[in-house]
């Protein structure tokens, strides 16, 4: 018989918790106790004022000995909570953890319900679904994996780094994957940060080169991950190395080719300095690029357009370092855990098309400006207008692609603070008139709000108020051949037309283009917005709802750089965490397959959203990887042979727990077991 | 395609040569339309701000008698022109099918008149028909003089892509500027073509009203229009009619032709400017009438 299911005759505890006046102040709790009682195969029955806490623990425990209690419910809060907790008591009491249930009458009663009457009545239903259910529960083996010690990092800006150093630090393998030619990410584009104002090259190079130099970091810069497989512990990742015509462990950096491009004038627009300035073919991204190594852009030069070009660059370098004839290369590597930290795209400011930029030449975005600021930008750190003019009066539009309902709802937390840093900033290097356009001013972080006041006092001028249009339609004299910000000024209550000559647009944060590519080559999820959805909110900021897989930086969200590397300081140390037990256990809730009832038909194989279901073609059977199943059950209900059970969700737990539910109508499903309940 | 069509009162009366170039290029194009049987006015903007029940039952039981007309139709498309009857039937789409208690009010009313409003109708402007179910494609093929050389402002008004952005950007329109581009005209990029023209207020307070039709105007010609095209028989009527009390006021000498895109395509196609309503205009489009028939203006 079923019931016995290793341990006996069932011999069931009941506890229900009044979660001190969450539960009780709603359902009556001593009733539902009383009226469990009465129930068949229940031993004890008790209600208690916190079950989690540990003299509630320690109640279950000595009712397991002093009763020989074999099966233990507990009617509390949601299972997502302490479902683990009570199952560790259990477990102490000496019984298989999963012949513990939970049934949640918190958040499916109590806190949805205000009639305590009926309140009272569905948790009964409840509670004798779950006493029914338990019945058929079978003690449960957890696996364990060992865990691959090397990490993978996916993405070098400013939270790759701080993940990679951690965990080499740490005395672990990883290695640091990054697309562009160099790491840095946007950080390395920035002149200043804020609050503070230090420069973000003097802190972000040192980490780059700290990158490069350690040994127990392999480099990959100029390199995509193609393919992942496998499981938390265990993962396979295909890397692909596109060409840079360089032989990167050649060249040293000493940018004679880029002297002796056939071009004698650069001619392309600099990505790095979002083409305010111009590049060769041949090019280095930024002076302090890591590696220092320079790439051949084959859209650009020459030599892949015609194949007839003299090669100068070729004679220069004296290390034969350049190979124009390169092709993409494979690379597999194992790691156990992986981190991704792929960062975040600039809205598109032509998306918001009554700011005129890309129409008005003088309307920047705002990491334009900060390439212009720049000492090393385009223009030395010289703020000009692209005709080249000093601005005397400056006009920074906030929530450019942020809090919109034409464009992006969110707040993209970082465009208040980084405009009050650019405002100061322009100050100081042209003593121009600036105006910041905001509609709330958000400085929630420490010295923010101190950094908000300051530029208050320097002069900054801050109108309340969303912008309706740049235009440069002159209505007044002191307007003609400028830029006209109009705008109501919400604070005094009139509609204003500000004149400047330089229009900067706070332009948002947004998932980056391939944001869906790439969660689905990993297998995680996006939220509504498309940025990587973590396990949970507030307590697995980090965490992916596949294992072994975390998140940091701003792939997960807008965020500054301090957040990006407290993230990318906690994406490490679960990886570290992982490392250093060694081994993960499973949860064993997984599915099988009865291998003598499967037909071969494979309809289970493309449904699996984990990929672990494969066929195996010697027997033409399916076969599920436990390692990667996560229980969810829909290849159990899409078998049509019904070859394929799933622990703790098989049949007779499922139709007995459904009879115990339909009883309060009086209704007898007549479920399969529920007449031949075992019971002493 | 089967349309219905719903004129509102501007066109059969200050605006008869938006109808008249309208239909004329409907047929031309092979448009199938029918007009609406017994039609009212729509209440235009005013009315909702007197009483807001009954200006949603009037401009419903338009809808209404759409789905009457229509009833065996699959898709009921209704085709109003004017910008001000455009905006209304649409927001009375809107609010009905959004507020249940509203609707039960107003179907309530209708059915005292024997009519049913269920709320399948597609309102549409002749813009939207013309670029997305005809096709940019098809319009340049159908023009036999393009309108090579003549710079045209287009004008959309406040009303026809705001607030409802139901075919085009709301800050951006691009619609007309495509629709001149395909008749063989450059189109003017100019920064006010969703700026409101006074509406109403050039003949009611015309202090407020003209500078608004003025600024307009003058900015239109700064960035060298000959001609401005629009979709509003109110616009239309307000840039063109007091062009000589902006003159007087601002001392200034504006003599911009302001017409309907549909004349504008008419003449491209050429239909006759009988059939266009051209007569009926007081700023003679000089350039384009010498640019589609190579020689006199031709007016009846």
């Amino acid at each position: 018989m079923s019931s016995t299911n290793g341990n006996g005759s069932p011999r069931i505890g009941f506890y229900v918790c009044h979660c001190g006046h969450n539960i009780a102040s709603v359902v009556n709790v001593e009733e539902v106790q009383k009226f469990v009682a009465t129930l068949p195969g229940v031993i004890v029955s008790r209600d208690y004022k916190y079950m989690c806490s540990d003299p509630g623990q320690e109640l279950i425990q000595n009712d397991i000995k002093e009763f020989k209690l074999n099966r233990i419910v507990v009617a509390s809060c949601s299972p997502l909570l302490h479902e683990h907790t009570f199952r560790v008591a259990a477990e102490k009491g000496g019984l298989n953890p999963y012949y513990f249930h939970m049934i949640n009458i918190r958040e499916n009663v109590s806190w949805v319900n205000t009639d305590k009457v009926m309140a009272t009545e569905k948790a009964k239903d409840l509670a004798r679904a779950g006493i029914q259910r338990v019945f058929f529960h079978k003690p449960l083996i957890k696996k364990e994996v060992p865990i691959n010690p090397a990490v993978m990092i996916v993405g070098g800006g400013i939270a790759g780094i701080h993940a990679a150093l951690t965990i080499a630090n740490a005395g672990k393998r990883v290695y640091l994957v990054e697309r562009e030619a160099t790491i840095g990410g946007h950080m390395a584009m920035f002149d200043k940060t804020f609050p503070t104002l230090d420069c973000a090259a003097c802190i972000l190079t040192p980490k780059m080169s700290a990158v490069k130099n350690n040994p127990n970091i392999t480099l990959w810069t100029y390199a995509e991950v193609e393919k992942v497989e496998g499981f938390v512990g265990s993962y396979k990742a295909t890397v692909r190395h596109k060409p840079r015509y360089i032989k990167e462990d050649l060249c040293v950096g000493c940018m004679d080719c880029i002297d002796a491009c056939i071009y004698k004038e650069a001619k392309y627009p600099d990505e790095f300095n979002q083409g305010l300035s111009m590049r060769k073919p041949v090019y280095i991204p930024f002076p302090q690029a890591t590696p220092q190594v320079v790439l051949v852009d084959p859209e650009t030069c020459i030599d892949f357009k015609s194949r007839r070009c003299k090669k100068t660059c070729i004679e220069a370098c004296d290390r034969d370092a350049i190979d124009l004839h390169q092709i993409d290369t494979y690379e597999e590597i194992e790691v156990g855990t992986i981190i991704l930290s792929t960062g975040f795209k600039p809205f598109d400011a032509k998306r918001a098309p009554q700011y005129g930029y890309g129409k008005h030449q003088n309307v920047f975005t705002a990491l334009e400006v900060e390439r212009l600021v720049n000492a090393s930008g385009p223009t030395n750190g010289e703020v000009l207008t692209r005709d080249g003019k000093k601005p005397k009066s400056v006009g920074i539009i906030h929530c450019v692609g942020s809090r919109d309902a034409k464009t992006n709802k969110w707040c993209s937390r970082v465009c208040c603070m980084y405009s009050l840093k650019l405002a100061h900033l322009i100050k100081e290097h042209t003593d121009a008139e600036v105006y910041n356009f905001y509609i709330d001013m958000r400085t929630p972080g420490k010295g923010y709000e101190e950094f908000y006041d300051k530029l208050l006092k320097e002069g900054v001028h801050f109108i309340r108020g969303r912008v309706a249009e740049v235009t440069d339609w002159a209505l007044m004299p002191e307007e003609k051949d400028r830029l006209t910000i109009r705008v109501e000024d919400t604070l005094i209550g009139t509609v204003r037309r500000i004149p400047v000559d330089m229009v900067v647009l706070a332009t948002g944060l947004v998932p980056r283009d391939d944001a869906q590519e790439i969660r689905r080559m990993f297998n995680i999820s996006c939220s509504n917005e498309g940025f990587f959805l973590e396990r949970h909110p507030k307590l697995a900021p980090v965490s992916t709802f596949t294992d072994g897989i975390f998140i940091a930086g701003a792939c997960q969200g807008p965020k500054d750089i301090p957040d990006s590397v407290a993230q990318a300081g906690a994406a490490a140390a679960e990886a570290l965490s992982l490392i250093c037990a060694g081994k993960i256990e499973l949860e064993p809730n997984t599915a099988q397959i009865i291998e003598k009832d499967c037909s071969g038909c494979k309809s289970c194989i493309p449904l699996c959203p984990y990929s672990a279901i494969t066929f195996k073609d010697d027997i033409q059977k399916a076969y599920i990887n436990e390692a990667l199943c996560k229980g969810c059950g829909t290849c159990v209900a899409a078998c049509p042979s019904g070859s394929i059970i799933q622990n703790l969700f098989e049949d007779e737990e499922i139709f007995s727990e459904i009879d115990g539910l339909l009883k309060f109508a009086g209704l007898e499903t007549g479920a399969l077991c529920s007449t031949e309940m075992e019971v002493q | 395609m089967k349309y219905l069509y719903y004129p509102g009162c501007s066109l059969k009366c200050t605006g008869r040569a938006y109808e008249e170039s309208l239909l004329a290029v409907f047929k031309a194009l092979k448009i199938d339309y029918t007009e609406i049987e017994d039609w009212n006015c729509c209440g235009a903007t005013a009315y909702m701000a007197v009483d807001e029940v009954n200006a949603f039952s009037i401009a419903a039981r338009n809808l209404a008698l759409a789905e009457k007309q229509f009833e065996k139709e699959e898709e009921i498309q209704v085709i109003a022109p004017c910008a001000a009857c455009y905006m209304v039937l649409i927001k009375t789409m809107k609010y009905l099918n959004e507020s249940p208690a509203l609707k039960e009010k107003t179907v309530h009313a209708l059915k005292e008149a024997g009519l049913n409003f269920t709320g399948r109708v597609k309102v549409r402007h002749p813009l939207d028909v013309l670029i997305n179910d005809i096709g940019i494609e098809a319009i340049a093929k159908a023009k036999k003089h393009p309108l090579k050389g003549i710079k045209v402002a287009s004008y959309y008004g406040c009303q026809t892509v705001r607030p409802y952005s139901t075919f085009d950007d709301q800050r951006d329109p691009q619609t007309m500027d495509n629709l001149v581009k395909a008749l063989g005209a450059e189109p003017v990029d100019w920064p006010l073509k969703t700026r409101c023209c006074g509406g109403s207020l050039t003949g009611t307070v015309a202090e407020v009203g003209l500078p608004l039709s003025y600024i307009l105007l003058k900015e239109a010609a700064r960035h060298g229009a000959d001609v401005v095209v629009t979709a509003c028989p109110l616009c239309q009527f307000n840039l063109e009619c007091y062009q000589t009390d902006i003159n007087k006021k601002f001392n200034e000498d504006i003599n911009l032709p302001v017409m309907y895109f549909s004349q504008l395509m008419g003449l491209a196609m050429d239909i006759p400017q009988k059939e266009l309503g051209m007569q009926r205009l007081f700023v003679k489009p000089e350039k384009v009438l010498k640019t589609v028939k190579g020689g006199e203006p031709a007016y009846v």
